[in-house]
Protein backbone atom coordinates (compact mmCIF):
# COMPACT_ATOMS: atom_id res chain seq x y z
CA UNK A 1 0.00 0.00 0.00
CA UNK A 2 1.54 3.67 -1.08
CA UNK A 3 0.58 5.03 2.17
CA UNK A 4 2.97 2.71 3.92
CA UNK A 5 5.52 4.44 2.92
CA UNK A 6 4.35 7.62 3.12
CA UNK A 7 3.54 6.92 6.54
CA UNK A 8 7.53 5.42 6.87
CA UNK A 9 8.54 9.17 5.52
CA UNK A 10 6.49 10.49 8.44
CA UNK A 11 7.87 8.78 10.70
CA UNK A 12 11.44 9.50 9.75
CA UNK A 13 10.49 12.99 9.87
CA UNK A 14 8.64 12.78 13.10
CA UNK A 15 11.46 10.98 15.43
CA UNK A 16 14.18 13.25 13.56
CA UNK A 17 12.48 16.49 14.43
CA UNK A 18 12.07 15.12 17.95
CA UNK A 19 15.86 14.27 18.77
CA UNK A 20 16.28 17.02 17.05
CA UNK A 21 14.17 19.11 19.52
CA UNK A 22 15.88 16.96 22.46
CA UNK A 23 19.29 17.84 20.99
CA UNK A 24 18.13 21.61 21.15
CA UNK A 25 17.36 21.67 24.63
CA UNK A 26 20.48 19.86 25.70
CA UNK A 27 22.54 22.09 24.12
CA UNK A 28 20.55 25.50 25.29
CA UNK A 29 19.29 26.70 21.93
CA UNK A 30 15.88 26.83 21.22
CA UNK A 31 15.99 25.68 17.75
CA UNK A 32 15.78 21.92 16.31
CA UNK A 33 19.55 21.13 15.85
CA UNK A 34 19.61 19.13 12.64
CA UNK A 35 16.07 17.25 12.95
CA UNK A 36 15.71 16.81 9.42
CA UNK A 37 18.82 15.70 8.48
CA UNK A 38 18.82 12.82 11.74
CA UNK A 39 15.05 11.89 9.71
CA UNK A 40 16.87 11.42 6.33
CA UNK A 41 19.58 9.03 8.10
CA UNK A 42 17.07 7.43 10.07
CA UNK A 43 15.06 7.00 6.53
CA UNK A 44 18.34 5.70 4.83
CA UNK A 45 18.95 3.07 7.51
CA UNK A 46 15.22 2.00 7.48
CA UNK A 47 14.17 1.86 3.81
CA UNK A 48 17.57 0.15 3.32
CA UNK A 49 16.89 -2.44 6.22
CA UNK A 50 13.21 -3.02 4.74
CA UNK A 51 14.67 -3.56 0.96
CA UNK A 52 17.17 -5.95 2.15
CA UNK A 53 14.35 -8.49 4.07
CA UNK A 54 11.88 -7.84 1.06
CA UNK A 55 9.69 -5.52 2.36
CA UNK A 56 9.85 -2.60 0.44
CA UNK A 57 7.47 -3.02 -1.84
CA UNK A 58 6.68 -1.03 -5.08
CA UNK A 59 3.25 0.64 -3.71
CA UNK A 60 5.37 1.55 -0.24
CA UNK A 61 8.26 3.12 -2.35
CA UNK A 62 5.90 5.63 -4.74
CA UNK A 63 4.88 6.11 -1.36
CA UNK A 64 7.82 8.10 -0.76
CA UNK A 65 8.94 8.62 -3.81
CA UNK A 66 5.62 11.11 -4.52
CA UNK A 67 7.03 13.67 -2.29
CA UNK A 68 10.37 13.66 -3.36
CA UNK A 69 9.21 13.93 -7.35
CA UNK A 70 7.34 16.88 -5.20
CA UNK A 71 10.38 18.25 -4.21
CA UNK A 72 11.07 21.07 -6.57
CA UNK A 73 7.05 22.95 -6.70
CA UNK A 74 7.74 22.64 -2.81
CA UNK A 75 10.72 24.30 -3.40
CA UNK A 76 9.23 27.31 -5.70
CA UNK A 77 6.37 27.84 -3.38
CA UNK A 78 8.87 28.16 -0.88
CA UNK A 79 10.67 30.91 -3.30
CA UNK A 80 7.28 32.44 -3.62
CA UNK A 81 6.95 33.09 0.18
CA UNK A 82 10.20 34.73 0.99
CA UNK A 83 10.14 37.97 2.19
CA UNK A 84 12.32 39.37 -0.62
CA UNK A 85 10.85 42.82 0.62
CA UNK A 86 12.51 43.26 3.04
CA UNK A 87 15.64 41.66 1.88
CA UNK A 88 15.91 44.21 -0.88
CA UNK A 89 14.78 47.13 1.56
CA UNK A 90 17.67 46.31 4.05
CA UNK A 91 20.13 48.55 2.87
CA UNK A 92 23.70 48.54 2.06
CA UNK A 93 24.87 47.13 4.72
CA UNK A 94 22.36 43.65 4.19
CA UNK A 95 23.16 43.76 0.72
CA UNK A 96 27.05 43.74 1.34
CA UNK A 97 27.26 41.18 4.08
CA UNK A 98 25.02 38.92 2.08
CA UNK A 99 26.74 39.02 -1.36
CA UNK A 100 30.27 39.57 0.30
CA UNK A 101 29.20 35.88 2.20
CA UNK A 102 28.16 34.19 -0.52
CA UNK A 103 30.94 34.56 -2.20
CA UNK A 104 33.65 33.91 0.39
CA UNK A 105 31.48 30.25 0.84
CA UNK A 106 30.99 29.42 -2.49
CA UNK A 107 35.02 30.18 -2.80
CA UNK A 108 35.51 27.87 -0.32
CA UNK A 109 33.80 24.99 -1.91
CA UNK A 110 36.56 23.90 -4.32
CA UNK A 111 38.56 24.14 -1.69
CA UNK A 112 37.52 22.45 1.19
CA UNK A 113 36.93 19.85 -1.88
CA UNK A 114 40.29 19.09 -2.69
CA UNK A 115 41.02 18.59 1.42
CA UNK A 116 40.70 15.13 2.16
CA UNK A 117 40.32 13.80 -1.56
CA UNK A 118 42.83 11.70 -2.72
CA UNK A 119 42.48 11.92 -5.83
CA UNK A 120 44.03 15.20 -7.30
CA UNK A 121 41.80 16.90 -9.83
CA UNK A 122 43.29 19.34 -12.73
CA UNK A 123 40.42 20.83 -13.70
CA UNK A 124 40.04 22.99 -10.59
CA UNK A 125 39.99 26.40 -11.09
CA UNK A 126 39.86 29.49 -9.52
CA UNK A 127 36.80 30.18 -8.02
CA UNK A 128 34.27 32.37 -9.64
CA UNK A 129 32.85 35.87 -8.71
CA UNK A 130 30.41 35.78 -12.24
CA UNK A 131 27.35 36.92 -10.98
CA UNK B 1 -29.29 36.49 -23.30
CA UNK B 2 -31.46 36.67 -20.46
CA UNK B 3 -31.14 32.91 -19.84
CA UNK B 4 -27.34 33.34 -19.48
CA UNK B 5 -26.04 33.64 -16.29
CA UNK B 6 -24.60 36.96 -14.65
CA UNK B 7 -20.82 36.21 -14.83
CA UNK B 8 -19.66 39.41 -13.45
CA UNK B 9 -21.43 39.95 -10.35
CA UNK B 10 -20.78 36.05 -10.16
CA UNK B 11 -17.31 36.88 -10.12
CA UNK B 12 -17.50 39.85 -8.16
CA UNK B 13 -19.73 38.41 -5.88
CA UNK B 14 -18.14 37.64 -2.12
CA UNK B 15 -19.84 34.26 -2.27
CA UNK B 16 -18.58 32.49 -5.40
CA UNK B 17 -15.50 31.79 -6.88
CA UNK B 18 -13.12 34.06 -5.01
CA UNK B 19 -14.36 32.57 -1.79
CA UNK B 20 -14.09 29.38 -3.45
CA UNK B 21 -10.57 29.25 -4.54
CA UNK B 22 -9.37 31.06 -1.07
CA UNK B 23 -11.44 27.98 0.72
CA UNK B 24 -8.90 25.17 -1.52
CA UNK B 25 -6.31 27.54 -1.10
CA UNK B 26 -3.71 24.62 -1.18
CA UNK B 27 -5.63 23.68 -4.11
CA UNK B 28 -4.97 26.80 -6.18
CA UNK B 29 -1.55 26.79 -4.68
CA UNK B 30 -0.38 23.36 -6.26
CA UNK B 31 -2.36 24.46 -9.38
CA UNK B 32 -0.25 27.95 -9.30
CA UNK B 33 3.17 25.89 -8.79
CA UNK B 34 2.26 24.01 -11.36
CA UNK B 35 1.62 26.37 -13.91
CA UNK B 36 4.35 28.39 -12.55
CA UNK B 37 6.61 25.17 -13.66
CA UNK B 38 5.09 24.70 -16.61
CA UNK B 39 5.61 28.69 -17.98
CA UNK B 40 9.22 28.12 -16.95
CA UNK B 41 9.96 25.14 -18.74
CA UNK B 42 8.80 26.93 -21.75
CA UNK B 43 10.85 29.58 -21.07
CA UNK B 44 13.71 27.29 -20.73
CA UNK B 45 12.90 25.59 -23.91
CA UNK B 46 12.08 28.09 -26.15
CA UNK B 47 14.19 30.90 -25.21
CA UNK B 48 17.55 29.74 -23.37
CA UNK B 49 17.20 26.46 -25.66
CA UNK B 50 17.41 24.65 -22.34
CA UNK B 51 20.59 25.92 -21.17
CA UNK B 52 18.74 27.77 -17.77
CA UNK B 53 17.70 25.24 -16.20
CA UNK B 54 13.47 25.06 -15.95
CA UNK B 55 13.56 24.46 -12.17
CA UNK B 56 15.71 27.92 -11.79
CA UNK B 57 14.06 30.16 -13.97
CA UNK B 58 10.56 28.95 -11.70
CA UNK B 59 12.10 29.57 -8.46
CA UNK B 60 13.39 33.17 -10.06
CA UNK B 61 9.67 33.43 -10.75
CA UNK B 62 8.57 32.68 -7.44
CA UNK B 63 11.14 34.87 -5.80
CA UNK B 64 9.64 37.68 -8.18
CA UNK B 65 6.15 37.17 -7.41
CA UNK B 66 7.13 36.90 -3.90
CA UNK B 67 8.37 40.51 -4.32
CA UNK B 68 4.95 42.10 -5.91
CA UNK B 69 3.13 40.01 -3.43
CA UNK B 70 5.35 41.55 -0.17
CA UNK B 71 4.77 45.20 -1.72
CA UNK B 72 0.65 44.73 -2.40
CA UNK B 73 0.44 43.39 0.73
CA UNK B 74 2.97 45.04 3.27
CA UNK B 75 3.34 41.35 4.35
CA UNK B 76 5.97 39.85 5.56
CA UNK B 77 5.13 36.13 3.14
CA UNK B 78 5.24 37.15 -0.28
CA UNK B 79 2.97 36.34 -2.55
CA UNK B 80 1.46 33.83 0.14
CA UNK B 81 0.40 37.02 1.98
CA UNK B 82 -2.61 37.15 -1.65
CA UNK B 83 -5.57 35.79 0.40
CA UNK B 84 -6.27 33.82 -2.72
CA UNK B 85 -2.72 32.23 -2.39
CA UNK B 86 -2.60 31.48 1.08
CA UNK B 87 -2.10 28.34 0.05
CA UNK B 88 1.38 28.71 -1.00
CA UNK B 89 2.90 29.89 2.74
CA UNK B 90 1.22 26.31 3.38
CA UNK B 91 2.79 24.32 0.49
CA UNK B 92 6.32 26.55 0.77
CA UNK B 93 6.52 26.37 4.71
CA UNK B 94 8.58 24.37 6.59
CA UNK B 95 6.01 21.18 6.89
CA UNK B 96 6.23 19.66 3.39
CA UNK B 97 9.48 21.60 2.64
CA UNK B 98 11.29 19.52 5.45
CA UNK B 99 9.00 15.76 4.40
CA UNK B 100 10.07 16.67 0.77
CA UNK B 101 13.66 17.15 1.86
CA UNK B 102 14.03 14.29 4.27
CA UNK B 103 12.14 11.91 1.07
CA UNK B 104 14.82 12.67 -1.49
CA UNK B 105 17.37 10.59 1.12
CA UNK B 106 15.19 7.62 -0.19
CA UNK B 107 17.34 5.73 -2.18
CA UNK B 108 20.71 7.52 -0.87
CA UNK B 109 23.38 5.18 0.06
CA UNK B 110 24.86 5.51 3.88
CA UNK B 111 28.16 4.87 2.50
CA UNK B 112 28.33 7.95 0.46
CA UNK B 113 27.37 9.74 3.64
CA UNK B 114 29.23 7.80 6.15
CA UNK B 115 32.77 8.24 3.72
CA UNK B 116 32.22 12.40 3.70
CA UNK B 117 31.60 13.03 6.99
CA UNK B 118 34.41 14.22 7.94
CA UNK B 119 34.27 16.81 5.13
CA UNK B 120 30.57 17.64 6.28
CA UNK B 121 31.94 18.60 9.96
CA UNK B 122 34.81 20.83 8.84
CA UNK B 123 32.66 22.66 5.96
CA UNK B 124 30.06 23.30 8.56
CA UNK B 125 32.20 24.78 11.57
CA UNK B 126 33.84 26.96 8.59
CA UNK B 127 30.61 27.99 7.44
CA UNK B 128 29.65 28.92 10.21
CA UNK B 129 33.06 31.12 11.58
CA UNK B 130 33.48 32.66 7.84
CA UNK B 131 30.01 34.07 7.76
CA UNK B 132 30.27 35.22 11.21
CA UNK B 133 33.79 36.77 10.48
CA UNK B 134 32.22 38.47 7.01
CA UNK B 135 29.09 39.68 8.27
CA UNK B 136 31.25 41.15 11.33
CA UNK B 137 34.10 42.63 9.43
CA UNK B 138 31.34 44.54 7.09
CA UNK B 139 29.09 45.77 10.25
CA UNK B 140 32.82 47.19 11.65
CA UNK B 141 33.16 48.90 8.14
CA UNK B 142 30.13 50.30 8.25
CA UNK B 143 30.73 52.32 11.85
CA UNK B 144 29.56 49.20 13.99
CA UNK B 145 31.83 49.36 16.90
CA UNK B 146 30.14 47.08 19.77
CA UNK B 147 30.62 43.61 20.28
CA UNK B 148 27.04 43.00 20.39
CA UNK B 149 26.16 44.59 16.95
CA UNK B 150 29.23 43.26 15.03
CA UNK B 151 28.12 39.66 16.47
CA UNK B 152 24.31 39.99 15.61
CA UNK B 153 25.00 41.22 12.17
CA UNK B 154 27.82 38.59 11.72
CA UNK B 155 24.98 35.82 12.95
CA UNK B 156 22.62 37.63 10.26
CA UNK B 157 25.48 36.54 7.56
CA UNK B 158 25.42 33.25 8.64
CA UNK B 159 21.23 32.94 8.68
CA UNK B 160 18.16 35.04 8.79
CA UNK B 161 17.56 32.63 11.83
CA UNK B 162 20.62 32.61 13.84
CA UNK B 163 20.55 36.37 13.31
CA UNK B 164 17.56 37.46 15.56
CA UNK B 165 18.38 34.28 17.61
CA UNK B 166 21.73 35.59 18.40
CA UNK B 167 20.72 39.32 18.74
CA UNK B 168 17.91 38.58 21.04
CA UNK B 169 19.96 36.63 23.41
CA UNK B 170 22.47 39.37 23.26
CA UNK B 171 20.36 42.10 23.70
CA UNK B 172 21.15 44.07 20.69
CA UNK B 173 19.35 47.06 19.22
CA UNK B 174 16.12 46.16 17.34
CA UNK B 175 17.28 48.19 14.29
CA UNK B 176 20.62 45.64 14.51
CA UNK B 177 18.22 42.64 14.60
CA UNK B 178 16.35 43.79 11.51
CA UNK B 179 19.77 44.37 9.52
CA UNK B 180 20.51 40.91 10.54
CA UNK B 181 17.36 39.35 9.23
CA UNK B 182 17.53 41.47 6.00
CA UNK B 183 20.93 40.40 5.44
CA UNK B 184 20.39 36.82 5.64
CA UNK B 185 17.20 36.85 3.63
CA UNK B 186 19.80 38.59 0.97
CA UNK B 187 22.30 35.41 1.79
CA UNK B 188 19.47 32.94 0.80
CA UNK B 189 18.02 34.79 -2.54
CA UNK B 190 21.46 34.87 -3.75
CA UNK B 191 22.25 31.32 -3.09
CA UNK B 192 18.98 30.14 -4.67
CA UNK B 193 19.96 32.22 -7.93
CA UNK B 194 23.61 32.10 -8.05
CA UNK B 195 24.22 28.61 -7.44
CA UNK B 196 23.25 27.23 -10.80
CA UNK B 197 25.23 29.73 -12.18
CA UNK B 198 28.52 29.21 -10.66
CA UNK B 199 28.38 24.97 -10.34
CA UNK B 200 30.48 24.15 -12.57
CA UNK B 201 33.01 26.53 -11.79
CA UNK B 202 33.42 25.39 -8.17
CA UNK B 203 32.78 21.61 -9.12
CA UNK B 204 30.03 21.27 -7.60
CA UNK B 205 28.37 18.28 -9.66
CA UNK B 206 29.30 15.25 -7.14
CA UNK B 207 27.44 14.35 -3.37
CA UNK B 208 31.45 14.99 -1.52
CA UNK B 209 31.00 18.87 -2.98
CA UNK B 210 27.32 18.99 -2.38
CA UNK B 211 27.34 18.07 1.48
CA UNK B 212 30.44 20.38 1.55
CA UNK B 213 28.59 22.81 -0.17
CA UNK B 214 25.63 22.92 2.15
CA UNK B 215 27.81 22.79 5.30
CA UNK B 216 29.07 26.16 3.68
CA UNK B 217 26.12 27.90 2.98
CA UNK B 218 24.34 27.02 5.44
CA UNK B 219 20.70 28.02 4.09
CA UNK B 220 18.48 25.34 4.00
CA UNK B 221 16.11 27.48 2.09
CA UNK B 222 18.82 29.01 -0.09
CA UNK B 223 20.57 25.40 -0.07
CA UNK B 224 17.64 23.48 -1.77
CA UNK B 225 16.24 25.66 -3.87
CA UNK B 226 20.20 26.29 -5.37
CA UNK B 227 20.33 22.34 -5.76
CA UNK B 228 17.35 21.94 -6.98
CA UNK B 229 18.17 24.43 -9.96
CA UNK B 230 21.02 22.78 -10.62
CA UNK B 231 21.09 19.14 -10.40
CA UNK B 232 18.25 17.55 -8.44
CA UNK B 233 20.31 14.55 -7.39
CA UNK B 234 22.30 17.02 -5.08
CA UNK B 235 20.16 17.93 -3.28
CA UNK B 236 20.08 15.04 -0.13
CA UNK B 237 23.70 15.68 -0.13
CA UNK B 238 23.43 19.47 0.68
CA UNK B 239 20.18 19.63 2.26
CA UNK B 240 21.70 16.97 5.10
CA UNK B 241 24.68 19.53 6.19
CA UNK B 242 22.77 22.71 5.92
CA UNK B 243 20.07 21.26 8.28
CA UNK B 244 22.42 21.11 11.34
CA UNK B 245 23.89 24.82 10.59
CA UNK B 246 20.86 26.87 11.99
CA UNK B 247 21.20 25.04 15.14
CA UNK B 248 24.80 25.19 15.96
CA UNK B 249 24.46 28.87 14.33
CA UNK B 250 22.17 29.23 17.59
CA UNK B 251 24.74 27.79 19.66
CA UNK B 252 28.17 29.35 18.89
CA UNK B 253 26.74 32.78 18.04
CA UNK B 254 25.67 34.23 21.58
CA UNK B 255 28.80 32.15 23.38
CA UNK B 256 31.84 31.31 21.73
CA UNK B 257 31.81 33.69 18.66
CA UNK B 258 31.04 36.86 21.07
CA UNK B 259 33.38 36.10 23.50
CA UNK B 260 35.75 36.05 20.16
CA UNK B 261 34.14 39.75 19.18
CA UNK B 262 34.48 40.45 22.30
CA UNK B 263 38.00 40.00 22.41
CA UNK B 264 39.08 41.63 19.48
CA UNK B 265 36.70 45.02 20.10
Amino acid sequence: MVIYGTALLAFCMLVGLVIGQLLGITLGVGKNVGGVGIAMLLLIVLSDWLRRRDRLPVPTQQGVLFWSSIYIPIVVAMAASQNVVKAASGGWLALVAGVATVLACLALVPVLSRIGSNAADPTDSPPGDKA
Amino acid sequence: MNCLPDWQAMLLSKHSLVVLLEKNSLITALFMVGAILWVSSVISRKLTRGRIHASAIAIFMGLALAYLGGMMTGGEKGLADVPLLAGIGLLGGSMFRDLAIVATAFGVRLQEFIATGLSGIISLMLGIFVSFLIGGLVAYAFGYRDAESITTIGAGAATYIVGPVTGTALAASSEVIALSVAAGLVKSILVMILTPFVATRIGLDNPRSALIFGGLMGTTSGVAAGLAATDEKLVPYGAMTATFYTGLGCLLGPSLIFMIVQWFV
